[in-house]
């Protein structure tokens, strides 16, 4: 069960003819998926797609009744790999995944599938991360299209140019027995908008029926000499059909004057943000109606010589406006305007900057220096020469706190870096690996662990080189989702075959926590179409590693500190493995928060329990913080002049997961936390015996005050 | 709450151009996990039901778990049939007509990218605080300033609406994002009326009663905006005070001592007796005001008696020092049961089950020791192991449960025994020696004297941490003490306390001390 359900949108992709979808980007491209006759989908979650793989996992019920099978692939490469289904089969198949770096780890599959090309529409829909809210290294996907040879789309960002790149994708594919990539950016599959809804279509020959009918060509096998055929045909035929394709079938767009000394060529995706830019100069109206003329690639690879040499003709320059670096299209562009001989001067990144996103400022700044230059005359005087007198606004850039992501309140994940803190107290600072997930939010204060991710399901095997030993061992870290995307293979294989000395701790929260709590292979859920609950621990007995420490709840911070001192420093060769297992505590609580509040208003016994502390016995040194950062555990100020520093609090978002007091007892921080379990709908005897209790500590306490001086307003 | 009115005139430049009157942008900057998403759905809603071409974006991700995330909601006019505006998916700085900021630093953040600009922009903030990890991981005070915030807002906002809309969310049962939906259609920004606001929470259909009553209560704040709180009014001075006559008697004289003493140092005295009297008895209390009198004897009002000042806060803190007897008798009141029964909302029907975590070390142990058996046992690392060996082990005790309450109430009763401990022979020795240092420097350095009194700030926390406390102590005393003959010594003294107090293994400190003896 993902994070999220859709169950409710599902009901939107059953939408017909001369309806209309309302919705996310990343809904309205699985509608389209439908309404385009796919055979087969796949892919592996991530943001910004997740979406995507969490809705089509909610409609298994619909892809049935269409024909269309659903695979939630181990990974990328599993779901790219998926796709050599359309080699020999006239079927429509898609796979998503995240960009770039789930087409980095597809790229092996990928380049095989563009080699020996492909009969029906083979579509990747990558959702690629990059600028604000991406959590993952900047890079363009962009550079695999060219080095593989497969097109690249990248739509403007409503929801009809979308979907309508689906099913140009689809045709596209067929036209040119080439794999197509759609490229959608986070804001566009996360924009909401309308489109205008079709039938769902079942695919022309399903799988089911492809199976009965195998198919083999061993000139489609990527072997020698066949593999240099596919390269000639890759350059003579699939290309040339492309251009046609995309040239006859109008896929790029012009708008704007016919004539004007300047022009703009913007990647599909930049559209909006340009025309944004236009409107403040006043340049363009609310309907994208420009003043400039615009050449917009919804097609960013492969870029047409003719079109955009015909789009220059009669300008004097031509602003590219391409995010991402290295500038792939504005090279290319270039190269068209050198060999054809043009005067037309070709401005780009030597105007807007060569990195990173694409914001409405830098886009304003850059058409406005461009527009400055090129052709002052169509700017409005207030633009040519500002007449603002603004009033300073301070800056804050000292005063605001940065505020990364980090673990949710209750967070099982947390425990287990308290303990390693706490190891690297008595062992000192210990070489430490990570890799992708929710626990890489350990890296930043207050745990600081881990210095390296080398990709998802590395590592350990970014430890490799460690793996000899040493004085200390190497440690190194990697979650449930990563072990069974490629740390199983990759990472632990490489330990066992290696035989390393090196530990490993495994952080398994029982999903793929950070793509949004979608199930995996050792998943304790039930999940009716996918094999769950297989231990982590079996496989890696499966592999040769018998060193394995399971620990079934890692709040028990004690123990999780006392295994991974055993790991670091027992006499057993081989690699040293902890399975460190606690649900995720953001699935967990959407999923018995409900039941809870029915079982209390069922009348059943029910134990709450939540932390608190104790303000006068806590002295203000936030030790306590420093091993846990959660976002329940705050500080509040004393109205007490005698106080300096605030004193820890913690506000009513406390699910009781236990890591306070744990941490307190571990540590041996200091007595102010308390837990207070409040439980609802006792037994009449546990309530009579609390009664009883109640009564004598009153007696007790009363009998205290009456001896003593006591003042108002203290505890 | 501001009205740039007369920038509004000037620059509002976009709203001249009539091809896009009628476009509205909108921003959300929210903590993750605050309901942004809940928010911005909302306002979606309500610009399409009430004729308008609506689009919105967020970038999710990671950044939902605890971090910064940002919504944007962009609206037009729009008749069915058309053209579809053409609408931007991210917030431009010094393009944004609404900024709704869920916390007080995301208010700041949201000025900082340019996202509050004074010709356009009406800016609705909720005042309360999230901390971030930063701010809360200091050892010290580290607590970013929201009154610098709330000024830049004041000059870079066209209007600005800035209320606890957390709290005033959950005083009605429901959660930031009704609130400040409320404080939307109170502020007026959005050309839709407080029914057509409403009629979209009924149609999201979650929590709608809980969502309206918050919506209404801030739908008031931001409409009509309450005149400028009062500044809390400084510690509203609680002296209530009562018990058997004989100890009220002695009370009373001991707080006319305080009543004779200069104001700015009667304010703190006063605080500072009461704790000490708290803590042990009304003779300690008694003691408390004799050391105070030595203190003040080398003070005078010209130096605005700022010596005794800090000494009445220091001495107090430094006297009632955390043993175990302190948490457990203050564990064990009948104050606490009730404040915890209030703050979890225990109803009558629960029942309350209360957990304390204990972690007592050999150290804790032998404190409780009379003076000299204790330091005895303390220099004697096999009794150290055999103590370490008995006690030193967590302990959960069950304080609603009478074992444990009963073990605790004795333990808080032992007050009679304190003086006898090697623990308050250790405090007193360190409190003796703490001042005589200071007071040693009065004559020559005035201000430094000052400054080291207020270095007992650092000796605060449990087992290591106060260990690590006291070290810190130590050391910015020493380095003080070896500038002490310098003009400038107070301020060193003072930097290197703060210095002292910005991480928790003395870095910082390190490096300040490191400064100091390069001329020393």
């Amino acid at each position: 069960m993902a994070e999220r359900s859709f169950k409710a949108e599902v009901e939107h992709l059953r939408l017909g003819d001369g309806q209309t979808f309302t919705g996310e980007g990343i809904l309205a491209i699985t509608k389209a998926l439908l309404e385009n006759g796919v055979a087969y989908v796949g892919g592996y979650q991530g943001a910004p797609i997740s979406h995507l793989m969490d809705v089509l996992a909610d409609a298994e019920e619909l892809l049935g009744e269409l024909g269309i099978r659903f695979e939630a692939n181990a990974n990328e490469a599993a779901a790219a790999a998926m796709l050599a289904a359309s080699v020999h089969y006239p079927m429509r198949g898609a796979v998503t995944f995240k960009g770039s770096v789930g087409v980095n780890v597809a790229s092996d599959a990928l380049a095989n599938l563009a080699s020996s090309g492909v009969k029906g529409g083979a579509l990747i829909i990558v959702g690629e991360d990059y600028g604000e809210g991406s959590s993952i290294m900047q890079e363009r996907s962009h550079a695999f299209a060219m080095k593989s040879q497969f097109w690249l789309l990248d739509p403007r960002p409503n929801l009809p140019c979308i979907t309508k790149a689906v099913k140009d994708g689809f045709e596209l594919s067929e036209a040119s027995n080439t794999p197509v990539m759609l490229m959608v950016r986070i804001r566009s599959c996360h924009v909401t908008g309308s489109f205008p809804t079709r039938d769902n279509q079942r695919p022309k020959l399903t799988v089911r029926e492809a199976l009965s009918n195998p198919q083999s060509d061993f000139a489609r096998v990527v072997l020698p000499p066949m593999s240099y055929a596919h390269e000639q045909d890759k350059i003579k035929n699939r290309w040339p059909n492309a251009e046609k394709f995309i040239r006859e079938r109008g896929l790029n767009e012009v708008f704007g004057p016919k004539t004007a000394p300047v022009g703009l060529v913007l990647q599909g995706g930049m559209y909006n943000g340009v025309i944004r830019a236009l409107q403040r100069l006043r340049l363009a109206d609310l309907h994208g109606n420009s003043d400039v003329p615009l050449y917009v690639l919804n097609v960013t690879y492969p870029l047409l010589s003719s079109e955009f040499l015909q789009f220059c003709q009669g300008k004097d320059q031509v602003l590219v406006i391409e995010e991402g670096q290295p500038e792939f299209i504005e090279q290319q562009l270039t190269t068209f305007l050198y060999r054809a001989g043009s005067s037309v001067r070709l401005r780009g990144k030597d105007i807007l900057p060569m990195a990173g996103e694409y914001t409405g400022q830098v886009m304003l700044d850059a058409l406005t220096a461009f527009l400055k230059q090129a052709a002052p005359d169509m700017l409005p005087a207030t633009v040519r020469a500002p007449n603002e007198d603004r009033p300073q606004i301070p800056d804050l850039t000292k005063t605001v706190p940065i505020r990364p992501p980090g673990f949710c309140t209750g967070c099982p994940e947390r425990p287990i870096f308290a303990a390693m803190k706490l190891v690297q107290k008595e062992t000192g600072k210990l070489q430490i690996s990570a890799d992708i997930g929710c626990h890489l939010f350990a890296a930043l204060p207050p745990f600081e662990i881990g210095g390296a991710t080398m990709g998802y399901g590395l590592g350990p095997a970014a430890n490799a080189a460690f793996d000899g030993g040493g004085e200390r061992r190497p440690v190194s870290i990697i979650g449930d989702g990563g072990f069974w995307h490629n740390g199983l293979s990759s990472s632990f294989t490489n330990m066992a075959f290696n035989k390393s000395d090196g530990v490993a701790v495994i952080v398994d929260n029982y999903y793929s926590a950070a793509t949004g709590g979608q199930d995996i292979m050792s998943s304790r859920a039930d999940n009716p179409t996918k094999a769950t609950k297989h231990p982590i621990t079996k496989a890696l007995k499966g592999i040769g590693i018998d060193w394995v420490r399971q620990v079934d709840r890692t709040y028990d911070v004690a123990k999780m500190r006392d295994v991974l001192l055993e790991a670091l420093t027992t006499d057993t060769p081989g690699p040293k493995v902890i399975v460190a297992s606690s649900e995720c505590m953001l699935n967990k609580q959407r999923r018995e928060k409900p039941l809870q509040a029915k079982a209390i208003k069922d009348g059943r016994r029910v134990e709450a329990p939540r932390f608190g502390v104790d303000e006068d016995v806590c002295t203000g040194d936030h030790a306590c913080i420093r091993l846990s950062g959660c976002p329940s555990l705050s500080l509040k100020k004393l109205d007490d002049p005698l106080r300096d520093d605030p004193v820890a609090s913690i506000d009513q978002s406390c699910v009781g997961c236990g890591n306070c007091g744990e941490v307190a007892d571990a540590a041996v921080l200091c007595p102010s936390f308390y837990r207070a379990d409040v439980v609802h709908n006792p037994s009449a005897w546990e309530s009579r015996m609390a009664r009883i209790a109640t009564r004598i500590i009153g007696w007790l306490q009363s009998r205290r005050a009456a001896r003593r001086l006591n003042f108002e307003g203290t505890a | 709450m501001t009205l740039h009115q007369t920038l509004a005139d000037t620059m509002g430049q976009a709203k001249a151009d009539p091809a896009l009157s009628g476009i509205i942008k909108l921003a959300v900057l929210a903590v993750g996990g605050q309901g942004g998403g809940v928010l911005t759905g909302w306002i979606e809603d309500l610009a399409r039901a009430n004729g308008y071409a609506a689009q919105a974006t967020s970038v999710a991700g990671v950044a939902q778990r605890t971090g910064a995330t940002v919504y944007y909601v962009e609206m037009a006019p729009h008749r069915a049939g058309d053209p579809v505006p053409v609408l931007s998916l991210m917030p431009a700085a010094g393009d944004v007509d609404i900024m709704i900021t869920a916390e007080m630093m995301e208010a700041g953040r949201a000025i900082i990218r340019g996202f509050v600009t004074p010709d356009r922009t009406t800016l609705i903030t909720s005042t309360h605080r999230a901390l971030a990890v930063s701010e809360k991981m200091v050892p010290g005070d580290g607590i970013a300033d929201s009154a610098e915030v709330m000024a830049a807002a004041d000059i870079a906002a066209r209007r600005f609406i800035a209320h606890d809309f957390d709290t005033l969310a959950i005083k009605n049962g429901s959660v930031i994002s009704a609130s400040l939906f409320g404080a939307l259609a109170g502020s007026g920004a959005l050309p839709f009326d407080r029914a057509a606001f409403e009629a979209a929470i009924r149609a999201g259909g979650k929590g709608i009663e809980g969502s309206l009553r918050a919506f209404g209560a801030a739908f008031e704040v931001a409409a009509n905006p309450p005149e400028a709180e009062e500044p809390a009014k400084a510690a509203a001075q609680k002296t209530g005070v009562s018990g058997p006559a004989h100890l009220l008697a002695e009370w009373n004289r001991l707080a006319a001592r305080v009543a004779a003493l200069p104001e700015q140092v009667a304010e703190l005295a006063q605080l500072g007796l009461r704790k000490v009297v708290e803590f042990q008895s009304l003779a300690y209390g008694a003691d408390y005001l004799d050391r105070l009198a030595s203190v003040q004897t080398c003070d005078s009002a010209a130096q605005g008696w700022a010596l005794t000042r800090e000494a009445a806060k220091y001495i107090a803190n430094a006297m009632a020092y955390d043993d175990i007897i302190r948490v457990a008798d203050l564990k064990t009141r009948a104050r606490r049961f009730d404040r915890i029964r209030s703050e979890m909302r225990v109803k009558e029907a629960n029942v309350l089950h209360l957990t304390e975590f204990f972690h007592p070390r050999a150290e804790e142990i032998v404190g409780l020791f009379p003076a000299r058996l204790g330091a005895k046992l303390e220099a004697d690392p096999k009794w150290m192991a055999r103590l370490t060996r008995w006690f030193d082990k967590g302990r959960r005790l069950r304080t609603d449960s009478l074992p444990a309450f009963v073990t605790l109430h004795i333990l808080g009763g032992l007050k009679f025994w304190r003086p006898r401990t090697l623990r308050h022979a250790q405090e007193q020795a360190h409190l003796a020696r703490w001042l005589d240092v200071a007071l040693s420097q009065v004559g020559q350095n005035y201000d430094l004297a000052v400054e080291l009194i207020r270095c007992r700030r650092l000796v605060k926390g449990y087992s290591d941490t106060h260990a690590r406390g006291l070290s810190k102590f130590d050391r910015v005393v020493d380095a003080s003490l070896t500038i002490a003959h310098r003009p400038d010594a107070a301020d060193w003294c003072r930097r290197l306390r703060e210095a002292a107090l910005k991480d928790e293994e003395g870095k910082a400190l390190e490096g300040a001390i490191a400064t100091i003896r390069s001329f020393a």
